[in-house]
């Protein structure tokens, strides 16, 4: 499968978070061929471990997120409709008109109902609905979507993956699908390379609600060394020059206390050596991802982050830029190649 | 009424002023001839050779859309809607520009950036850009230009029990019904079909479609609103989808003639079809034209209720599709057995 | 039972400071359970059967408080509040220190209602020494009864507690291990379910405590009631949780012919969401008990919910665990 197609593969595989079964058992299928051992722990993370050729090397634990935001059925209206609350939270600014999918006894097509403008006055169709007044519609009477729907019933974002101009694509899930998909490209690139270390590639669960699968999976694990790799702002009309990534100009390499300062500079080192295009952020404390649960696991990891820039995140039309998912494959798989046994030495600090 | 046939007359593209594409979908079903505006008029001679009534059938072919106003220089389309879009509906939005069907994205910055404080404001359509992943003008150029209408993206298809969801059931579900009613005879009538271009931009097309027939009888085939929602009064409902045909009494643009109103009713309940009254004086459609036209015309609308017209996911019923063309052929029958000719 | 939940509800324990109830159900425990031990967060550990994989319940046994932060020369004490509560339930309101001193909560004169907060409020413990910098009070209420229903302060989480003690008492023979655990200081942050899942290493977990309903006038959308039976969750702010937890208390819910509830809690969270990510990630659920008015000092269940609780735990401890 080239990058897009696993991209899309992985998109239309619903997984909100708790619910990622799904989406977890197309990336087990796919890292079964490209990894030694697979499986999937307690919680639901899906571990593929590739060996390394030199025993006794670093653990080196790559991590994606593979839940993406969705909603949950809160309620069976007389009339039919499905009342909802957001897993993690709702954005009411895109929520309006879109279609959804209710995976209840079957899955069910549906569409976000919102008060049209004629019966709202003036001031009001200046607002953004609130969460109480939007419904999901399914399409059946009452009697009928009680038999198929339940309360806790997880709903995604119905959306195709669509190909624009430039190489972008834009889908829903692609934060962090996006991830996976660069763990795929550097599990598929280490086939060429020989590497010392062993590389756990990690798609974990519940990263929206609140970095969970990382927390135990890392627990699990006990790697010596952990990247996170995630989507980070594209650069979006509203979002500040200064806080946002250009699409295609490569993966973000993150910097801050997050982030060990050597696995840094040797991510960069690779990036520069190999021709890859990358940008840099610093991040003052916590960045947001599962880079923050995988540093502090026990008595402490090594952890870095890159990241793949994305447009609209937790919106149904997620973009991003094929290259860069390729490029940050590219560079994780190489930096893996180029630890030596003795790497550990390295991150002491003095 | 079979799906795919209205799936596919939802799916095809047609934004007021840029109609080509659906028309020639229905012309090569129903032939016809195009008028200078764009209007399809598909006429039938009174198969039984007269006298006869001269009756003017319309549902419009245009939906509201986007038009490209201008390329940025990051390579992004600026654009106006075409016809009324809730601009609610726009952020997270994947949309299909120009003929080639280009895939576009209307978006928003993530809701992290958000003040958490503030509700946030609905956004306003000249701070929305579509995306179509060209990072310069000179890029966009290659693929794009102004004057490059897009259209929701949506596919048509079922939802739940007997319902269809698409784009553009205002007023494809006009079309379907129209073109069901063509496939029927009616003896004592001379029949134009008019399958009208920019009705949301003005009623324009059926104004001057009226003036080149003009007919002693118009009905409108519509799709109007049905705002049913979850928690919602009954009284703000306006019409039900499933209930039946909607029969509309008054809105913004024309007030029905009574006696067709009464007629069809009649016919209706001669037929055993539910039929409901549309319960607001609001919105509008090509009868406003028609009744206007030359020295005016009595004029009546028979509705398909829609759920969240306008947008681009509405939602409508089979079965009420079916309702209306019945009604429609129904009425016409009778009116061209009976010769009637009507006053307001 | 009811009279067991009275007594744990009367008892006095703020986060922190749950030694009378720990005592209290020791005490109800004996001779029921194989072991018992506290750990160094105060939480009580009980377990009984086995030797097959471990099952942790846990209910927690501290309540909502009031710490005082300060006392003025003529008695008034200002206080913080432990854990969260709404300042809106509170003037007027009797609280107990430990020992039995009385105070009635008080307000400075208040311009406008939205100026309220708790800063403006004050704890009148009567005149004279007695009460000092960091002792901690409680709601003073008894239980009562109105119809089916309970009202009591503190069933958040006492009813947990009393239904994992008719759990241990019944309780003859299981297949699992079952540890029952009195957590404390989950008010505060879910802590004393971090350590004590961390010392047990369980392969299950299920938290019993309250959750909202949606059955009060204009009540936010939740599709819990009083009386329609314990509720099974499926996800709120901490946890979401195991599907195959959430199956087998279904099915077993089931089993004991107790109907239940299906929960969605918006805001709010139980030990659940601490165990599920201990060590490795322990597979988690929550049987909640449906109450009205959480944190005001007249918390109310229905006693039916109770007591299909207590049925739904036992059919599950007593079937072989099976998550898939």
């Amino acid at each position: 499968m080239t990058v897009r197609e696993f991209l899309e593969w992985l998109s239309l595989a619903p997984g909100v978070s708790g619910f990622e079964g799904p989406v977890a058992a197309r990336i087990e299928g796919a890292w079964a061929g490209l990894a030694g051992e697979v499986r999937r722990d307690r919680l639901g993370n899906v571990i593929a471990l590739k060996r390394g050729d030199r025993p006794g090397s670093p653990k080196l634990m790559l991590a994606a997120h593979m839940d993406e935001i969705g909603l949950m059925v809160t309620r069976v209206e007389p009339d039919g409709f499905l009342r909802f609350a957001g897993v993690p939270e709702v954005d009411l600014r895109t929520l309006p008109g879109k279609e959804v999918v209710v995976h209840g006894r079957r899955d069910l097509r549906g569409v976000v109902g919102h008060p049209p403008p004629h019966i709202l006055s003036p001031e009001d169709t200046k607002k953004l609905p609130k969460l109480e007044d939007l419904f999901i519609d399914v399409g059946l009477a009452a009697v009928r979507a009680r038999e198929l729907v339940a309360v806790g019933d997880p709903i995604t974002f119905r959306a195709e993956v669509r190909e624009l101009k430039g190489g972008l694509v834009a889908g829903k899930g692609f934060d962090d699908r996006a991830g996976v998909a660069v763990l795929h490209q550097c599990l598929e690139e280490l086939a060429g390379l020989h590497h010392a270390v062993d590389v756990y590639a990690v798609a974990t669960v519940q990263e929206e609600v609140g970095l969970r699968g990382a927390v135990v999976g890392t627990y699990g694990i006990q790697p010596d060394l952990a990247i996170a790799v995630d989507v980070h702002l594209g650069d979006t009309p509203g979002v500040p020059e200064h806080k946002s990534f250009t699409l295609d100009k490569g993966p973000v390499i993150t910097m801050g206390a997050n982030i060990h300062p050597v696995l840094h500079r040797d991510l960069v080192a690779v990036a520069r050596d190999l021709n890859i295009p990358f940008q840099l952020e610093a991040a003052p404390a916590g960045t947001g991802t599962d880079a923050v649960a995988m540093q502090v696991s026990r008595s402490g990891i090594p952890t870095a982050l890159v990241s793949i820039p994305c447009r609209y995140m937790h919106s149904p039309v997620e973009t991003v830029a094929l290259a860069d998912v390729a490029r940050a494959g590219r560079l994780l798989a190489h930096f893996a190649a180029r630890r030596t046994p003795g790497y550990l030495e390295e991150l002491a600090w003095s | 009424m079979e799906l795919n046939t209205l799936a596919r007359l939802c799916d095809a593209r047609g934004v007021s002023g840029d109609e080509a594409e659906i028309r020639d979908i229905i012309r090569q079903q129903a032939g016809g001839r195009v008028d200078v505006l764009g209007n399809l008029l598909v006429a039938r001679p009174d198969p039984a050779g007269g006298p006869s009534v001269r009756v003017m059938l319309a549902a419009h072919m245009d939906e509201v859309g986007f038009l490209v106003t201008h390329l940025e220089k990051n390579g992004r389309l600026r654009f106006s809607t075409v016809g009324g879009i809730d601009p609610r509906v726009l952020p997270g939005l994947a949309v299909l520009v120009g003929r080639d069907r280009a895939p576009g994205i209307i978006g928003l910055g993530p809701p992290h950036l958000l003040d958490r404080k503030e509700s946030p404001a609905v956004a306003r359509v000249d701070d929305l850009l579509i995306d179509v992943g060209c990072s310069s003008r000179e890029e966009a150029e290659r693929w794009f230009s102004v004057g490059d209408y897009a259209t929701f993206a949506t596919v048509a298809g079922e939802l739940g029990d007997g319902l269809v969801l698409a784009k553009a059931l205002d007023d494809r579900a006009g079309c379907a019904v129209l073109l069901e009613v063509l496939a029927e005879e009616y003896p004592g009538v001379e029949l134009h079909a008019v399958f009208t271009v920019q009705e949301e931009i003005g009623l324009r097309g059926a104004r001057v479609a009226a003036h080149a027939i003009a007919p002693e009888v118009g009905l409108v085939l519509e799709g109007t609103i049905a705002a049913e929602g979850a928690g919602r009064e009954e009284a703000d409902r306006v019409t039900a989808v499933g209930a039946g045909p909607v029969l509309s009494l008054m809105d913004r643009t024309s007030i029905a003639s009574r006696e067709m109103v009464r007629v069809l009713v009649e016919v209706a309940e001669q037929a055993g079809l539910p039929y409901q009254f549309r319960r607001s004086g609001q919105g509008g459609n090509d009868a406003g034209a028609i009744s206007l036209a030359l020295e005016g015309v009595p004029t009546a609308a028979i509705s398909v209720p829609c759920r969240y017209l306008h947008g681009p996911a509405s939602v409508a019923s089979l079965e009420d599709v079916d309702r209306v063309a019945r009604l429609t052929a129904a009425f016409v029958r009778r009116v061209g057995t009976e010769g009637l000719r009507f006053r307001y | 039972m009811k009279e067991l939940i009275g007594r744990l509800t009367g008892a006095y324990g703020p986060s922190g400071r749950e030694d009378e109830v720990r005592r209290l159900i020791a005490g109800e425990l004996e001779g029921h359970v194989d072991g018992c031990r506290t750990d160094a967060l105060g939480n009580l550990i009980a377990w009984k059967g086995g030797p097959g994989p471990r099952i942790m319940l846990a209910a927690h046994m501290d309540e909502i408080g009031f710490m005082v932060t300060h006392v003025d020369e003529n008695g008034f004490a200002r206080y913080a509040v432990v854990g969260s509560m709404d300042h809106q339930v509170l003037l007027g309101q009797r609280v107990v220190f430990p020992g039995g001193r009385m105070g009635v909560i008080g307000s400075e004169r208040v311009e406008k209602p939205e100026e309220m907060k708790h800063e403006k409020l004050f704890i009148d413990a009567g005149a004279g020494a007695g009460v000092g910098v960091g002792d901690v009070a409680v709601f003073h209420r008894p239980l009562e009864e109105s119809g089916c229903r309970l009202v009591a302060k503190a069933m958040d989480d006492r009813v947990g507690c009393a239904i994992l003690v008719e759990v241990g008492r019944r309780l003859t023979s299981a297949p699992n291990q079952v540890f029952l655990v009195f957590t404390a200081q989950e008010e505060v942050g879910l802590r004393g379910a971090r350590t004590s899942a961390y010392g047990i290493g369980p392969d299950c977990g299920v938290a019993v405590d309250v959750t909202d309903t949606g059955d009060t006038p204009k009540a936010r959308t939740m599709e819990v009631s009083l009386g329609k039976g314990p509720a099974v969750k499926v996800m709120d702010t901490y946890l979401m949780c195991h599907p195959g937890v959430r199956r087998a208390l279904e099915e077993s819910a089931a089993a004991a012919g107790t109907p239940f509830q299906r929960e969605v809690l918006e805001r709010g969270g139980t030990d659940a969401g601490a165990i599920a990510v201990t060590r490795e990630g322990v597979p988690a659920g929550v049987v909640s008990i449906p109450t009205r008015y959480i944190h005001t000092p007249s918390e109310m269940v229905d006693y039916a919910d109770v007591e299909g609780a207590v049925a739904l735990l036992l059919a599950f401890v007593s079937r072989p665990l099976d998550l898939s």
